[in-house]
Parts: C-alpha cells; structure tokens; sequence
C-alpha cells in the first residue's frame, strides 16, 4: 500500500481524509486507484494533477514508480508562464 | 563508457560567457518577427472587438461587409464549430465571442480584405445588436452572492456550497494545527492586501500568417512560446489534423507567458480558410492591452504568528484572485507558493478563482506566486519592525532547507534559499547606510520549475560541425545554452555548433517554452543527443580500430583507447569522424525524446533601496540587488538577465502598473502612454549574486531560473516604501498618489 497526501480541497472528495492508502506500483495505477476508490477525485483527476514523489515533482508520467516507503503527495497541474 | 553520467562538474564551455546567436540578427533587423511574414496574394485581417464589458449578442449581420469591393471573407463564430472540451471551447470562445461579450474588447467578428483601409471599411459595416447586461471587474465584488453573473454554472467541484456564482474553483493546502500554532505566538499580524491586474508588456504584439490551402494543407506562421501548442489549439478548432496544420514560430519580440495560448491565430486560419487566400493579422498595442492575457488581480487575507525571538510558529493566507471571464487555476499555484520559503509546523492556505469582465488571464512568470507571497512577505516583514528583528535573520531562522516538509506537501530536497539568504546577508548592500526618506525593504521568492515533453535532434556534419534542431522558441537565450551544452558533451568549440528552432512537421512533440522548463529539459535532451551520437562514433571507430566498442572513450572532443590494453591508436576527432562517415555507416545523429521530470524548485532573495518623495509620493529605486540560485548557470549573461529583467518587470508591477477600469466596465488605459512600465531612466543597475547549488535532476546541474526573479520584487519594494514612510502599505501598485495618502494619514 502507498500512503499518498492529498491537498487540502481534495478531503471533502475524499470521505475527509487527508492521506489515504491505494495498492499501486506506479502514478498511473495510483491515479487509477484513487479514482476507483474515491470517484469523486475523477473530474479533478481527469483535469490534471502533479505527484510529488520522493519531493521530485512528476506531471503526466505514468510510469514513475512509487514505493510502499515512497513520500507521496498529490498536486495540481503545475503551470508555468 | 557511461553515457548516462549525472556528476559532470569539470566545464570548459558551461559557465562561459560566448556570444549570443542571435545577437547579429536582431540589433541589424535581419531576424523576422510575427509581423515580418508575407507572401504573394495575403490578405489583411482586422478583428470586430466589443465596446460593451458584457452583453449578449442579439444579432451579427455582415452582409454589407461581405459585400464591399476586395473583402474576401467576414467570419464570426458560426464559422466555427463548437469543441466537445471545455477547455478548448474557452479558448475558441474568448477568440471569437459565441452569444455574450464578456469584456471590453471581446472579439465579435473578423474581416479579410485586400487592405487596412478596406478592413477598416468593413468592420465598420458590420452591425451588432446587443442587450446590455451588468458587469463586475473587481474581484471582491465579483465572489459576492448577488454579483452578477458572468458566466453560468462555470463551479468545478471544489467550490464550496453557498459561494457567489463566479467563483469557479477553490483550492486548500497546508498542514499542522493552526490553532495550537497561533496560541504558541507571542506578536500576530493580520492583514488584508490588494494587487492590480499587469500585463506582460511584451514589446512585440501579437501577430500571425496563415495559409489554408484548397487541399486542406494549412500553414501558419506566428509569434508563440510554443508552436505546437498553437498547433494543438488551432487543429481542435478548426477541426483539421494535427499533421495538415503546420506552425512556425518566428523569433519572439518578449512573451513571458503571455504568449502560451492563441488570440488571433485561429481567426486567421478560419479567414484564410474562408477566403481561399493568406491572411495576416497583426495585434494593435490596444487591442494587446483590451484582449491578451494580463495577469490576475487578487484580495488577500495573511495571519502570521511569531515568537519574541522571530521563530513563525503558525501562517495562513486567504487568496482571492479573478482570472477575467473564463475559469484558470492560476491561485492553485499561488496558494502552494505562498509560504514555500518557511520551514512551518502550522501552515494552511486557502484560495479562490472567480469569474469577472475582464479578458481572460494569461500566464505571467511564475503566475500566481509574486501576489501572494508579496502579501506574506509584508506581514512578515511588518512582524519583524514591531519585535525588532533583522528581517534578514528571521528569514534564515525560518528557512526551508533540506528535509523541511514543504508547505504545499512534498519534503525539499537539496534547495538554495539557504544560500541566497546567507549571501544577502554578507553582501555590502546589506550594511550599506540609508539617508533620510530612504528604506530597504527585502523579500523571498520561489518557483516550482518543471521540465515536460522535449524532442531534439543533432546531427554531425561531415565537416565536424554540429546541427542541433530543437522546438522551444528562444525568449531568454536558450540557443546559446542548448549549443553550449551540445559543445560541451561533444567536446568541440561552441562556435561549431548551431542550433535552429523548427516548425510542428519537424521533430517530435514539445511543450510551450514556460515553467522556466527550457535550459533544462531541452538541454537535457540535447545532452542525451549528443551522447547518443558519441556512442555512435565511438562505435564506429572501435571497427575501425578493430576492438570492442566499450574498449572506446570519448574525451576532449576524440575517440581514444580506454586504456594501455585496448591497443595503440591515435585518437580519432570528431572531425575525422565525420569526414568519414559515409564510408562507416552513413549520416552521424543523435536524438532524444522525453518527458522531462527532475526540475529542481528555485529560490531568490531580493534587496531593494528606495527614496520616496513625500512632497510628491514618488519613488525611486536607488539601488536593487538580487541573489538566485541557478543550479548551474550555463551561459552566465543570460542567468543574470533573467534576474534584472525579471526584477524590473516586479518593480513596475510594484510601482506603477495597474489595468484601470472605468465605472463603465472599460479599460482606461490601453497604451503604453497610460499604463506605465519601468524604463531604464527609472532604474538603478540591478545588480546580481548567481548560486550555484546543483539540481540532481540535471546532468550539469541545471535549474530553471525565468521565473523566480519576479517574484521578490513586490514585497521587497513595498516593504522598502513602508520603511521609508514610516507607514505600512497594503495595495500595488504603490502609485505616488497612493503613497502620498499614506504619508498625509501619518501626519
């Protein structure tokens, strides 16, 4: 299981849980199991979101691995100018 | 041989100070711009623009337009179809306006014709009907419950239940106990700040060629920070594939993210399409000011508690901000830069977007960050003068560093505000002695950098010398680092190199020249190039030697043996390669595709001196200094130009720049006449202190560095005036008749 961080307008999507816990080996299997598990995190999901990783910020690669001892935090899309 | 080496620190060519590429071309005219295109049979193209901040369109008729001598096509927004994404139908929409005018300025229709004045004519002869409806610009007025309403149903579903009908998004990060956090405090400020929407001020205006061709093949040549952005864009659009439109960026007269999506682009295709010729179009600097993307405006809220001895034990921020007519994100990032400079136990922020008539907001480096952290970076300051404290020293108490949990959720890894902040704190202009009216005033900055889809090819010529194709337009230098950085894993001199920035139908995919993301994803990638191609040579001169290629190095610019047993052979230049390549394999290349990740955060400290009329308000800026970590710095110049320009841009943001609407719901103040950016007479030298504090995600170490420098700027100035006054201010721009006010409430 890997623990990840939500930010904080995501708990009320999430049954008011600030971390909650998915069995994924990667950020595409965290998205999809975040979504299965809590379907109210789709449209933001669907949206774009950022994973930070470790404290290296990931924004669409699926592949990134994430490990059950891996920091985990959700973020926006980061957008740049 | 390791090719996949992220330890390079020994440089020859990094960190040297070579000659631009592009310098030549641009001080003599020669370098074409977005206006510079033409070609054989183009047309004129003029844009019908609202007079009204919101009202629906009851009818369009352009038929005696379309019936004037030499007008070759009239479109509006039934030309177009409607986009299934939300996103891309904002876009269309905010191009060419569907049912409603949102803003003053708010494109309606637009004409083809041989001519200006023809064009002109014609516009003339269009008639619009509107009902006129009530209109909302400031951004407090506009969350109220009963405002009215821009947009219907626009709410993601973040927003909570209850808010006004504009607010379009809401967002909350941090973490700790703020109450157990505010009850540890022994000095809390709270306070309420405003900052005015500012434009970009890019000097060149937006401007575009397009050329649908009766076969469906469509060109487009266009001023952008990303050419395959507008491809994507302007495909859905008009509903043409991705491989039939090709775009090409012209060099850029400035962007600063102002140039991140299209205005005009798509309206000139639909009329190329329409009139079966060329159109361009060329943006007025009016229409640039009525109808492109300034930044938002923004109403904050900051409650900051401290200790006696300036130990922050808990923060938090309200950020309101308004993004123009359409929904935008930009105060997700605000809020999660807010406090990124403090290692905090209690931190919480909160934001909110709301719809207004106003254009819709664009990018503006680091959007979202300078606002908010201006607003923390007042109070923080203002806590230091009541406790009297060196604000200097509390922001290296509080310092985020390695290992603090972040305030928008990921632990820091390797970060220099450390670092700038010591190196402030050792400066002479720290110690440098003040006159009377004058103040110093000093703020953090950060920005997250990102790095994103990046394609590059490089080719070895036969002559030795090196062809690098990217597809980033260059708005700060990039063509000079990406050669440096080829010349530097290759070995040679950087004047063997080149590198071009090519159109859509040429490389692979690349993200929009934004995030501050180019030096190090594209540099990246040609790093990876180059290396490709040295293992290619080396492999060639290990057949040719007749030994395993793995018995092979490349150093200094040549094959050599890897050591006393792979034989004695005298090393093989790259030249020599090349000249050989056709008897060895044919054509040398090396080329890498990725979706960069690895952009290290960046951090900055600025100092700024000021004098402050108080007969008359005004403020002069006597002496700026700004500290920035840059990972690497790879061309030295162009790290420091980003700083300067960086912290002239937050300086006028700070001073004076501002979009004034009237009570009509109008832009006042469309020109550069009235809406006033620094120019060099009002400026000090902006002095700058480069670190260097390698990004691990970077082969040479490289951070972004575009973005950060606009960021202190605001609070260092404000927190200057506010010293200098004996006054603390709360609004930007901080205008002399502001100012003055402030001065004569003291009395």
């Amino acid at each position: 299981m890997v623990a990840v961080k939500l930010w904080g307008s995501l708990r009320d999507l999430a049954e008011g849980h600030d971390v909650v816990e998915v069995e994924a080996r990667n950020f595409k299997e965290l998205l999809d199991a975040l979504v299965a598990k809590y379907p109210a995190l789709k449209p933001q999901i669907d949206r774009g979101v950022s994973l930070a990783v470790d404290g290296l910020v990931y924004r669409n690669s699926w592949f990134t691995e994430v490990k059950p001892d891996s920091e985990v935090v959700l973020m926006p899309y980061m957008k740049g100018g | 041989m390791n090719f996949q080496s992220n330890t390079k620190t020994d440089f020859k060519v990094i960190g040297t100070r070579v000659p631009r590429p592009d310098g030549v071309d641009k001080v003599t005219g020669r370098a074409l711009y977005g206006a510079d295109y033409n070609v054989p049979g183009m047309q004129v193209g003029l844009i019908l623009r609202s007079p009204h901040a919101h009202a629906t369109i009851d009818s369009i008729d352009v038929s005696a337009a379309a019936a004037l001598p030499g007008v070759k096509a009239v479109i509006t927004s039934a030309d177009l179809g409607i986009p299934e994404d939300e996103g891309l139908r904002d876009v269309q929409d905010n191009c060419l306006a569907r049912g409603k005018v949102l803003y003053d300025g708010h494109a309606i229709a637009a004409v083809a014709a041989k001519d200006v004045a023809t064009a002109k004519a014609a516009l003339k002869l269009i008639k619009v009907e509107y009902t006129l409806l009530p209109h909302v610009t400031d951004v407090d007025e506009a969350m109220k419950l009963d405002a009215p309403v821009v947009q219907e149903a626009r709410a993601d579903e973040s927003v909570p239940a209850g808010s006004g009908p504009n607010v379009t998004h809401f967002c909350e990060f941090g973490h700790g106990d703020l109450d157990a956090g505010f009850a540890l405090a022994e000095t809390i400020v709270e306070r309420s700040f405003t900052t005015a929407a500012t434009h970009q001020g890019y000097i060149e205006p937006h401007a575009c060629l397009a050329s649908y061709g009766n076969d469906g093949k469509a060109d487009l040549w266009c001023t952008t920070q990303g050419q395959y952005f507008v491809r994507d864009l302007c495909s859905g659009i008009l509903g043409i594939e991705g491989s039939q439109l090709r775009v090409t960026a012209s060099e850029i007269g400035g962007g600063f993210g102002g140039k991140t999506t299209v205005f005009i682009e798509p309206v000139a295709l639909a009329l190329s399409r329409k009139a079966g010729r060329p159109v361009k179009i060329v943006m007025s600097r009016v229409d640039v000011f009525r109808a492109t993307g300034p930044t938002v405006s923004s109403s904050m809220d900051v409650r900051i508690g401290m200790t006696k001895d300036g130990r922050i034990t808990a923060a938090e921020a309200k950020l309101r901000y308004q993004g123009g007519a359409f929904p935008c994100g930009t105060v997700d990032m605000g809020a999660q830069a807010a406090f990124a400079a403090y290692d905090l136990q209690a931190v919480r922020t909160q934001g909110w977007n709301t719809l207004t008539n106003r254009p819709k907001e664009a990018a503006y480096r680091a959007p979202g960050a300078p606002m908010a952290i201006y607003a923390v970076e007042s109070v923080v300051d203002e806590l230091c003068q009541k406790l009297s404290l060196d604000p200097l020293d509390v922001r290296i108490l509080n310092a985020a560093d390695a290992g603090t949990k972040s305030s928008y959720g990921p632990t820091f890894d390797q970060i220099g505000l450390r670092a700038t902040l010591d190196a402030a704190k050792a400066h002479a202009h720290y110690q440098a002695p003040l006159g009377e009216n004058q103040g110093r005033g000093l703020s953090c900055g950060f920005w997250f950098n990102f790095g994103g889809n990046t394609s590059v090819s490089l080719a070895i010529n036969a002559d030795g010398t090196v062809g690098v194709t990217e597809g980033n337009p260059d708005i700060g230098g990039s063509r000079a680092s990406i050669s440096m950085m080829a010349a530097e894993e290759l070995g040679i001199p950087y004047e063997k190199v080149r590198t071009i920035i090519t159109d859509t139908s040429s490389l692979g995919q690349n993200d929009v020249t934004d995030g501050s993301r180019v030096t190090f994803a594209v540099g990246l990638a040609t790093i990876k190039a180059a290396r490709a191609a040295i293992q290619e040579m080396c492999g060639r001169v290990a057949k040719i030697w007749g030994i395993d290629a793995d018995a092979v190095v490349w150093e200094d610019g040549c094959a050599k043996p890897s050591g006393p047993n792979a034989g004695d052979f005298e090393p093989m230049t790259l030249a020599e390669i090349a000249a050989i390549s056709s008897e060895t394999g044919g054509p040398i290349a090396g080329h890498h595709e990725v979706n960069a990740e690895g952009a290290g955060v960046s951090f900055g400290v600025h100092l700024a001196d000021v004098e402050v009329d108080p007969e008359t308000g005004s403020t002069r800026v006597l002496r700026y200094t700004v500290f920035q970590d840059a990972g690497k710095a790879v061309h030295p110049d162009y790290v420091e130009g980003q700083m300067q320009g960086g912290a002239v841009q937050g300086i006028g943001w700070a001073l004076n720049e501002e979009y004034i609407y009237g009570e009509d719901g109008r832009l006042q103040n469309a020109g550069f006449l009235d809406y006033r950016i620094p120019v060099a007479s009002d400026l000090p030298n902006i002095d700058t202190v480069i670190l260097e504090i390698p990004n691990p995600g970077h082969p040479y170490g490289v951070r972004g560095v575009g973005e950060t420098p606009i960021v202190p700027p605001l609070a260092a100035l404000s927190n200057a005036v506010s010293r200098a006054i004996g006054v603390r201010l709360n609004a930007l721009p901080m205008s002399p008749p502001k100012i003055l006010k402030a001065v004569m409430s003291k009395d």
